[in-house]
């Protein structure tokens, strides 16, 4: 079985190159893990030239730029140019507090195609409070104004929890005034600095009916104005997302140490081998490394998955959360009703959301060494 | 509900790119976050999208080609035109 399986791997179509995890904002929410991978780790610019490449020839048509915050990386320019060799297509992931005019034209001119900008809140109060930063909501402003002055298409990313939930509708306002192509309005996924942080922003189950209302309004209000991208909350639900589409299926991850993982929190499960750039190529990666067959297909799931209509639509669900919240990284996602973890799960959700609302901001952990 | 008119011209936005996938064969449209992969049909219709010709045109073009009645490819075309209109990854001139 796993033979023929192996031979039913589809090679990925985006790639996500968090480029490093430094980054001047502190979101609580952050995706990064907890322990942040440091500059002098960081691969060089031959060394993501060469990636790039390999992951055109394996078959990626998409890279997002991203971090932590890409644009500290000196050689940004550098890695657009290598993507636009390569014939990908080159989205930069940022928080825009550091990118001026002439950079951005440099990257423009260099080939990007999208900029996708995050907005930790609609107004500056919000903004400022939850990226832990003075000033950043009015510079994310203002870069989105360039951006769209410069003609590159924009994207609004707004991560939403218990602290901005209510200001779905400025959100869309903002994004149309600022003259966004695409709305992405996220809610907080619970691992890394956002599982340190969940009691602070977990939403309750009525708050998250509520924005899916709104969301769905604003959508047909703006219907050929603003695409509206929304990812569903997830400890509320009935039903597990199709998280990555599956493990393995669609995309990898590289770090800023060139670990390539299947997704981004894949790290959290600390029996998985995964490789580095530096000793494997990316298409033996993709198709030969543990931690990529480990949870290929459906042959590792449980009884239940395995004999459930909807098993190659959400593949089970996210492993790194069954891991997280069963113990089990086979486990079915215990967002899944059939799950024997489910009630737990709502229990937990009800109430972290009612738990008291201090950030732990993200920051690199204290040490003798510089980042 | 966006209405596509023969006389409109259409073009791909920027951030909007058409190409080949060769290694998984036929041809993708690549736009933020999204990659459409397009049937041979869907391909030479967008495939004349140029930003210069005008709907109508484009269905000519392809009346010649297909030899199907005008009026079905009219219907066809402008129907998948609107589609991509809403979805962001093509404009009216
Ligand atoms: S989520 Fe916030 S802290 Fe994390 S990389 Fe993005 S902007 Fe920086
Ligand atoms: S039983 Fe498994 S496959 Fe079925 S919905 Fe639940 S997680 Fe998905």
């Amino acid at each position: 079985m796993t033979h023929s399986q192996a031979h039913d791997v589809q090679p990925p179509m985006g790639m996500l190159a968090e480029l490093t995890h430094r980054c001047p904002l502190q979101c609580p929410y952050c995706s990064n893990p907890v322990a942040l991978e440091r500059r002098r780790q960081e691969l060089d610019t031959a060394t993501w030239q060469r990636v790039f490449a390999e992951a055109a020839e394996l078959g990626v048509l998409q890279v997002h730029l991203s971090g932590g915050e890409p644009a500290l990386r000196p050689d940004l320019p550098e890695l657009v140019t290598a993507c636009v060799d390569a014939g990908l297509y080159s989205n930069l992931i940022t928080a825009g507090v550091n990118i001026d005019r002439v950079r951005l034209e440099t990257l423009a001119d260099a080939g990007l195609d999208h900029v996708q900008l995050s907005f930790q809140g609609a107004t500056p109060e919000v903004t400022d409070h939850v990226a832990n930063m003075t000033g950043a909501h009015a510079r994310k402003r203002a870069f989105a104004a360039e951006v769209t002055d410069v003609g590159l298409p924009l994207t609004l990313n707004a991560v939403i929890h218990r602290a901005n939930l209510h200001q779905i509708d400025e959100f869309v306002d903002l994004a149309v005034e600022l003259g966004a192509r695409r709305l992405e309005i996220a809610h907080a996924q619970y691992y890394g600095w956002a599982l340190v942080n969940r009691a602070a922003l977990m939403p309750s189950r009525e708050q998250v009916m509520e924005a899916v209302e709104r969301v769905e309004a604003a959508r047909e209000r703006l219907q050929g104005r603003l695409v509206i991208d929304a990812v569903v909350p997830d400890y509320h639900a009935r039903l597990p997302k199709p998280c990555m589409n599956g493990w393995g299926r669609q995309s990898l991850n590289v770090t800023p140490s060139g670990k390539v993982l299947p997704c981004h929190a894949a790290e959290t499960i600390p029996h998985l081998e995964f490789w580095n750039v530096a000793d494997h190529g990316l298409r033996e990666i993709w198709y030969d490394s543990p931690a990529f067959n480990a949870y290929r297909g459906t042959d590792w799931m449980p009884e239940t998955c395995q004999s459930c209509e909807r098993k190659e639509i959400d593949w089970g669900g996210c492993r790194c959360q069954a891991l997280m919240l069963t113990g089990d990284a086979t486990q079915m996602d215990p967002v899944c009703e059939k799950s024997p973890y489910h009630d737990e799960v709502q229990t937990l959700a009800v109430r972290d959301a009612s738990g008291a609302s201090e950030f732990t901001y993200r920051r690199f952990a204290r040490t003798t060494e510089s980042a | 509900m966006t209405t596509i008119q023969e006389s409109d011209i259409v073009r791909l936005p920027r951030g909007v790119r058409l190409r080949e996938d060769k290694r998984r064969g036929g041809w993708v449209l690549l736009a933020p976050e999204r990659v459409f992969q397009l049937d041979g049909i869907a391909q030479a219709v967008v495939g004349h999208v140029d930003g210069e010709r005008s709907v109508g045109a484009i269905i000519d073009g392809l009346c010649e080609t297909y030899q199907a009645p005008r009026e079905r490819i009219a219907e066809d075309v402008t129907a998948m035109f609107a589609g991509l209109v809403e979805k962001r990854v093509l404009e009216v001139a």
